[in-house]
């Protein structure tokens, strides 16, 4: 049965409020989860928790969330930035967020801003419709 | 030695649920301060008391090959005073479990009333932060050690009992 996006953003909009004890019209969906929201790194588990609950489905960790594992290697870093090779990695292993404005500078500081969320529900929206 | 703040387990259902109690009695120094003449548990222990009790059913669920820690109190509301005299009954489930960590929920109960509701969640360090060292000391059960089965007495013993019946 597909859920509609409004269904979606209200669900994630009440996983995020219960996980980071933010105010709703807080959480925006251009608010990112870090800089906006203050989300931890332990939080990214909580929220991964509180969505797979809320919609019944299975996330490994590394889907929703994969840029932590491109930061150790050499291949995708240089000098502070995410190199071609990085950018590419992070176009297929992140369909769901939008990487216009970080391909721009992409400052491995600015890795953060990625985790929105909208990412959130893009990722929930293809997860649940694509099939 | 230890700081210790549930007296025993009577249910311990591995991987899904374990309930302790724990007795709140006078001999215990901070509730003279806390207050003088007006004896209460502190809240923060109660939470200790629950994550001793949630994080040796999470570090049992991974027959203690994981090093837990408590990394965030998802929730804690309390309804009443704990005083001296009260025997809590504390009861943690396991709601989500991965490798890198677990969340549970809690209650917190005496003569049936409900005193508390703590949900937490725990890290398995070694998943999170590969490589650095951690002094094992600081891991009361990380092991069968003896305060674990000490904990456990009644829960093994019935366990016992059990396999003993024809």
């Amino acid at each position: 049965m597909a859920v509609s996006r409004d269904e979606i953003v209200q669900k994630v909009q009440e996983v995020l409020v219960d996980a980071l004890g933010v105010d709703d019209d807080e959480v925006t969906i251009q608010a990112t989860l870090m800089g906006d929201l203050g989300a931890e790194s332990i939080d990214f588990l909580d929220i991964v928790f509180r969505l797979e609950k809320a919609f019944g489905i299975k996330i490994p960790r590394e889907e929703l969330f994969p840029a932590e594992n491109l930061m150790t290697n050499s291949e995708f870093i240089h000098n502070g930035k995410m190199t071609e090779k990085g950018l590419a990695e992070l176009r297929e292993k992140m369909p769901h967020t939008d990487l216009s404005q970080f391909e721009k500078n992409p400052d491995i500081n600015k890795l953060g801003d990625l985790f929105t969320v909208g990412a959130i529900v893009n990722y929930v929206n293809n997860k649940l419709n694509a099939a | 030695m230890r700081w210790i703040w549930i007296d025993k387990f009577i249910e311990f259902e591995s991987g899904r649920r374990a309930v302790a109690l724990k007795n709140v009695t006078l001999a215990e120094e901070h509730l003279h301060d806390h207050f003088p003449g007006y004896p209460v548990m502190p809240e923060s222990l109660c939470i200790e008391a629950m994550a001793q009790t949630a994080g040796i059913l999470v570090g049992e669920a991974a027959k203690f090959q994981e090093k837990v820690i408590l990394a965030k109190i998802k929730k804690a509301v309390f309804f009443h005073y704990i005083k001296p005299g009260d025997t809590l009954e504390l009861e943690a489930s396991i709601e989500s479990f991965a490798p890198e960590a677990a969340s549970t929920t809690g209650k917190v109960t005496c003569d049936g009333r409900l005193l508390a509701e703590i949900d937490l969640m725990f890290s398995h360090i070694d998943q999170n932060l590969a490589g650095k060292q951690f002094p094992q000391e600081n891991f009361v059960f990380n092991s069968r050690t003896s305060v674990f089965e000490s904990l456990l007495r009644d829960v093994l013993s019935r366990a016992g009992q059990k396999s003993e019946q024809p």
